[in-house]
C-alpha cells in the first residue's frame, strides 16, 4: 500500500523530535520513580488491594498514554495553523487516511510509553502472570480510543497557542479524577464523577491483577459512550473548520 | 472524466465578511484554459487572484458560478492526483529533511516523478539532507515547488511562486517551469509582475478588483498595460494640442508640469520637443501595473460597495 510510506515518514518525524520524545517518555517515568519508589513495600494501597508499584504503574501509564494520544491534537493544530493541511488537501490523501496516520502514530507513542512503564514497574518489583499483563495492556489500548477522538477534536478546535494550556489542563483533571495519583474508592461525590470519566478506566485496568474481570459492563459502556460522543464532536469540529475556508 | 477538457471557470463569485464590511474578492470571473497552455493570472495585490486559485483548487467554495478541472469537480481531479499546486501561504512541516519531505509527498501520488530528478531540477540537491526548519526563505520556496512538481501533475498551479526568491533563484525557477510545461502540461500561475507574465506565459488574464479586465496573448496585454508617462515642465502648453500628439492618449496639468499618458513614449517625446523646444525637467516612467489597471477598470467600483452594504 502506498500509504505505508506516508505513515513511515509521520513516525520518523515524531520519534526524531528529541524534545518531544524526552518529555513524552521521560515525564511519566520520573514521576513513577518519585511516587512509587518510596512506597514500594506498600502492599494494599488505599484499600485498592494492589501494591503501590503496581497501582502507580497503571496510574502513570494512564497519564503517559493519555498525554501521548492527546499530543496528536497539538500536531493537527500546528499543521492547520501553518497551512500545511491546505497543502495536504491538494493531494490524493483522504481525510480518513490523514487521521488514521495521526492516530496510529499516537498509538505507537502511547504503546512505547506503556512498555517503558512496565519495565519500570518490574524494576520496582511488579510481578504478574502473563495473562494479566496482556489483559491489562489490551484494556489500556481500548481505553485510549476516546482520547484519539479527543485529540482530533482539540486539533480542530484550538490554535497552537491554546492547545498547550487546554491539553495540560485536561490531562491534569482527567489524571487526578481518574486516580493516577491515589486510588479513588468508596461512594463519595468524587468517586461518582471519576467513574464516568474515560481516564478512570485506564487506571482501573490494573485491577485485572486482582483476578477480577477487568472493567465490567459499566467500564465498557463508559468507554463506548465517550468514544461515540467525542467522535461525533470531532467530526463536527472538522467539518466546521474546513467549511469556513 | 474527459481528459480533453482543460480548466473552466464560469461566473465565479466570492465574498468574505470581515467584521462590518463585506469584501467582494471575486465578482464574476470567466476563464478557460486549454490543455497544454501556460496562462498567467496577472494583477495587483487584492485583485482576487489567490481567491480565484483557491476556488479552482476546491479549497474554497464559490458563492456562485462553477469550476471544472479536466471535465470534473476540482476535488475529483485532486483525488486522482492530476493537480499539483504551490500555494502562496503555508510553511513546511518540520523534523524531516528536504529530501524526505519531497519523498513523503511523492508517496501520495499514483505516478510521481523520480524524487532525485526533481531535487536536481529544482536545485535542492545541494541541501536535500538538511532539515526543513533550517532552510532559508528562498530554499523553502524551492522545496514547495519540488512538492508541487513531484506529483507529476497534468495541471500545475502556482500562486505568486517567486515572491520569496532572489533574482538568481527566480531565473532558475522559471527555466524549470518552462521545461515542465514543455512536456504538454497545463500551467496556471498568478503574478503581479508584468515581466513574468510576458516572458513565461502564452496568455495573460488580467485581473483587477475581482474582475477580468483583459484576456489575451501576453504581447497584447503588455501593450495595453505597459504604458508610460511623460512628465515635463512646458511653458505655454496647450493641453488639447499636447493630447493630440502622436503616441499620446491623454494630457493633464499637475501644478507647474504636464503629464502625458503614452502608448508610444518614443514618438511622443520627439513630437513634444519639436513642438516645445523649451520643455524641461523631463521624466519618462513606466506606469505601475496598479495604475494601468485602475485606468482599465475606471472608477466604477465605488457603486458596488454601496450595493453590497444594502
Amino acid at each position: 500500500m502506498i500509504r505505508t510510506a506516508y505513515l513511515r515518514f509521520e513516525l520518523l518525524r515524531t520519534f526524531r523530535n528529541r524534545r518531544y520524545v524526552l518529555l513524552t517518555f521521560g515525564f511519566p517515568l520520573v514521576l513513577y520513580f518519585l511516587i512509587a519508589a518510596p512506597n514500594r513495600h506498600v502492599q494494599d494501597l488505599g484499600k485498592s488491594g494492589l501494591s503501590a508499584p503496581l497501582y502507580y504503574m497503571t496510574g502513570l501509564a494512564g497519564f503517559g498514554t493519555m498525554s501521548a494520544m492527546l499530543s496528536a491534537g497539538g500536531r493537527i493544530a500546528t499543521e492547520r495553523s501553518t497551512g500545511w493541511n491546505r497543502q495536504l488537501r491538494l493531494t490524493p490523501l483522504t481525510v480518513r487516511e490523514y487521521f488514521r496516520a495521526k492516530i496510529l502514530t499516537a498509538y505507537l507513542t502511547a504503546f512505547t510509553s506503556l512498555l517503558l512503564l512496565y519495565l519500570a514497574g518490574t524494576v520496582l518489583g511488579v510481578r504478574l502472570p502473563l495473562h494479566a499483563w496482556l489483559t491489562m495492556t489490551g484494556l489500556i489500548l481500548v481505553g485510549l480510543i476516546p482520547f484519539g477522538a479527543l485529540a482530533i477534536l482539540f486539533g480542530h478546535l484550538l490554535t497552537p497557542d491554546s492547545v498547550g494550556p487546554a491539553m495540560g489542563g485536561a490531562i491534569a483533571i482527567l489524571a487526578f479524577l481518574g486516580g493516577t495519583w491515589f486510588p479513588i474508592t468508596g461512594g463519595g461525590a468524587m468517586a461518582h464523577i471519576a467513574r464516568v470519566l474515560p481516564s478512570y478506566w485506564l487506571v482501573r485496568a490494573s485491577h485485572v491483577a486482582l483476578g477480577g474481570g477487568g472493567w465490567g459492563t459499566t467500564g465498557w459502556l463508559t468507554v463506548a459512550a465517550w468514544t461515540l460522543a467525542l467522535s461525533v464532536l470531532a467530526g463536527r469540529a472538522y467539518r466546521r473548520d474546513t467549511a469556513r475556508t | 472524466m474527459e481528459s480533453g477538457a482543460g480548466i473552466e471557470l464560469r461566473g465565479l463569485v466570492k465574498s468574505f465578511r470581515t467584521g462590518e464590511r463585506t469584501v467582494r474578492a471575486v465578482r464574476g470571473i470567466d476563464v478557460a484554459v486549454a490543455p497544454g497552455e501556460t496562462v498567467a493570472l496577472l494583477g495587483p495585490n487584492g485583485a482576487g487572484k489567490s481567491t480565484t486559485i483557491d476556488m479552482l483548487l476546491g479549497l474554497q467554495k464559490p458563492d456562485g458560478g462553477t469550476v471544472s478541472v479536466f471535465g470534473s469537480e476540482p476535488n475529483a481531479a485532486i483525488d486522482a492526483g492530476r493537480v499539483g499546486a504551490m500555494l502562496q501561504t503555508g510553511s513546511l512541516i518540520r523534523d524531516l529533511t528536504a529530501r524526505e519531505l519531497v519523498a513523503m509527498m511523492a508517496s501520495l501520488y499514483p505516478s510521481p516523478l523520480d524524487v532525485d530528478e526533481v531535487l536536481d531540477l529544482t536545485g535542492i540537491a545541494e541541501f536535500a539532507g538538511r532539515r526543513t526548519e533550517k532552510l532559508s526563505g528562498g530554499e523553502s520556496q524551492r522545496v514547495r515547488f519540488a512538492v508541487a512538481l513531484v506529483s507529476n501533475p497534468e495541471l500545475l498551479v502556482l500562486d505568486e511562486p517567486t515572491v520569496a526568491m532572489d533574482v538568481e533563484g527566480r531565473h532558475a525557477f522559471w527555466v524549470t517551469m518552462r521545461e515542465f510545461a514543455s512536456r504538454g502540461k497545463t500551467v496556471l500561475f498568478a503574478t503581479h509582475y508584468l515581466e513574468e507574465a510576458d516572458a513565461y506565459a502564452d496568455r495573460a488574464v488580467l485581473m483587477a478588483r475581482g474582475r477580468v479586465v483583459a484576456d489575451g496573448p501576453t504581447n497584447e496585454i503588455k501593450a495595453m498595460v505597459g504604458a508610460r508617462t511623460i512628465r515635463a515642465t512646458v511653458p505655454g502648453a496647450d493641453l488639447d494640442a499636447l493630447g493630440s500628439l502622436p503616441g499620446v492618449t491623454r494630457a493633464e496639468r499637475r501644478g507647474e508640469s504636464v503629464v502625458l499618458g503614452c502608448t508610444d513614449s518614443d514618438a511622443a517625446i520627439r513630437a513634444l520637443l519639436a513642438l516645445h523646444p523649451g520643455a524641461r525637467d523631463i521624466e519618462i516612467s513606466g506606469a505601475g501595473l496598479e495604475q494601468a489597471f485602475l485606468e482599465l477598470t475606471g472608477g466604477e467600483d465605488e457603486d458596488d460597495e454601496a450595493e453590497v452594504a444594502a
